[in-house]
């Protein structure tokens, strides 16, 4: 774990994983350090935000270091179904580059529960990672995951809202129009997030997602 | 300054093509050791530097801070350190400069780079000028070459016409990466100096998104966030880096 000064007012703290960012999210939201207002946890580090009067950021950075991780949020927010429809315009470019059908790709993707690892990017954007089974000690990728799958060369200036896309080893909801860089496979009719809904995003941690076809 | 000899004035190039309004060019007596002095920190040499009669002037730097000194030769005395005449040199926060009486002619000029800031008066060439602008560097500093944080301290900025609540583009010196990898999506705060591959940074204002995949060399100061959402374009922005 690596604790980076990120201004006055906050800490960066980097780790290996993406299940060590997971183990400390939750056992820093459990049990947030004194003066610590917000966390964002992405792919490899947590950002705490504190409020601007903290003068001890080092306390934290201490208070941080001694967290043990925790088992991440168990999926308690219910299960959550996006009806998509496979006709993005990357699918059969992501079918050559990992080299498999693009109906293999469809099918693994509807295969099984993807979890929201962690938000950002943009109002209601989830970063969805495969369910890990934990029926083995040693947790690994579920045999429908798919592989690494890189980022467009050059990112559109322009994503339409409802797209369902890949990168990395993610997949996302584009939630409004916006700009973007993954791979686009298709797109779901359903508003992933609404200002005013309570609560506005149904991507958050803790919901199961299933991905389900409908024709095109 | 500490000595404000009243025949030390700010000085430019003046502001010609207004004779008929009834209003003269002015400027500086000496135009070509005002541009030289200019030159040699950097700046346009229509900017605005200090014009001393006959030695005497005294100032103390707020921060670090780029300066020459050019036109009649006088005495350089220095708190710390030394300077030359007709050499730029660096003066530190807190550092003195004592112009001495010049041994022959009468009037010298101090060049700073970035300028002098004083507000523009019928279009002459004062400096808008937002300047130490304080930045802690981190959390990426290492993703940068080693000079990097020093070229930005150095550099003057010019705050891009494509700026916005989200964040504010600065066009000047370049900060080169040191690894040229993707940094997966971090979490970003309000005055983070994203930078891009093209290496000019941009400082993220109130409505930045909430992550982003550009690494950050450093934060502007919570202090100095006010005064960084209040950049105009076109306006320039000096850094001083804090501990």
């Amino acid at each position: 774990m690596r604790i980076l000064a990120c201004g006055d007012t906050a800490l960066l703290v980097e780790v290996d994983a993406l299940a060590d960012v997971l183990g400390l999210t939750a056992a820093l939201r459990a049990d947030p350090p004194p003066g610590v207002v917000d966390i964002v946890s992405a792919a490899r580090t947590v950002l705490l935000r504190c409020a601007a009067k903290v003068s001890d950021l080092a306390a934290i950075g201490d208070a941080v270091r001694a967290r043990r991780p925790l088992p991440s949020a168990p999926s308690t927010a219910g299960l959550l179904q996006i009806p998509v429809r496979y006709d993005g315009e990357d699918l059969a470019e992501v079918a050559e580059l990992i080299g498999l059908p693009a109906g293999e790709i469809v099918r693994r993707h509807t295969a099984g529960s993807w979890d929201v690892a962690f938000r950002g990017f943009t109002p209601g954007f989830g970063y969805l990672v495969p369910r890990t089974p934990t029926v083995s000690s040693m947790p690994s990728p579920p045999t429908w995951a798919l592989p690494e799958i890189p980022r467009r060369a050059s990112p559109r200036t322009s994503v339409p809202a409802g797209s369902v896309a890949l990168a990395d080893c993610y997949t996302g909801v584009y939630p409004r129009m916006s700009p973007g860089g993954w791979q686009l496979i298709g797109r779901t009719e359903l508003p992933v997030f609404d200002a005013s809904r309570d609560p506005p995003a149904l991507l958050r941690p803790g919901v199961t997602v299933r991905f389900v076809e409908v024709a095109s | 300054m500490l000595t404000p000899d009243p025949l030390a004035t700010l000085q430019d190039l003046g502001r010609p093509g207004l004779a008929d309004m009834g209003i003269g060019a002015a400027g500086a007596a000496d135009r070509g050791s005002l541009a030289l002095a200019n030159r040699l920190v950097g700046n346009a040499a229509s900017a605005a530097g200090i014009e001393v009669t006959f030695g005497g002037l005294s100032v103390e730097a707020e921060c670090v801070v780029l300066v020459s000194v050019c036109g009649a030769p006088c005495p350089l005395r220095l708190t710390s350190g030394a300077g030359a005449m007709n050499a730029p040199f660096y003066l530190r926060g807190g550092q003195r400069l004592t112009l001495g009486r010049p041994r022959a002619g009468l009037r010298t000029y101090l060049g700073v780079r970035g300028g002098v800031d004083l507000p523009a008066v019928l279009g002459s060439r004062s400096t808008d000028l937002l300047a130490g602008l304080g930045v802690r560097p981190g959390p990426r500093p290492d993703w940068f070459v080693p000079d990097a944080v020093r070229t930005l301290a150095a550099g003057v900025y010019q705050v891009s016409p494509q700026s916005n609540r989200i964040g504010m583009r600065l066009l000047g010196p370049t900060l080169d990466r040191a690894r040229h990898e993707e940094l997966p999506s971090e979490g970003m705060v309000p005055g983070a100096l994203q930078v891009p591959p093209r290496g000019c940074p941009t400082v993220l204002l109130v409505d930045h998104p909430v992550t982003g995949g550009y690494p950050v060399i450093a934060v502007v100061a919570e202090g100095d966030l006010d005064s960084a959402a209040q950049a105009r374009p076109g306006q320039r922005v000096l850094f001083r880096v804090k501990p």
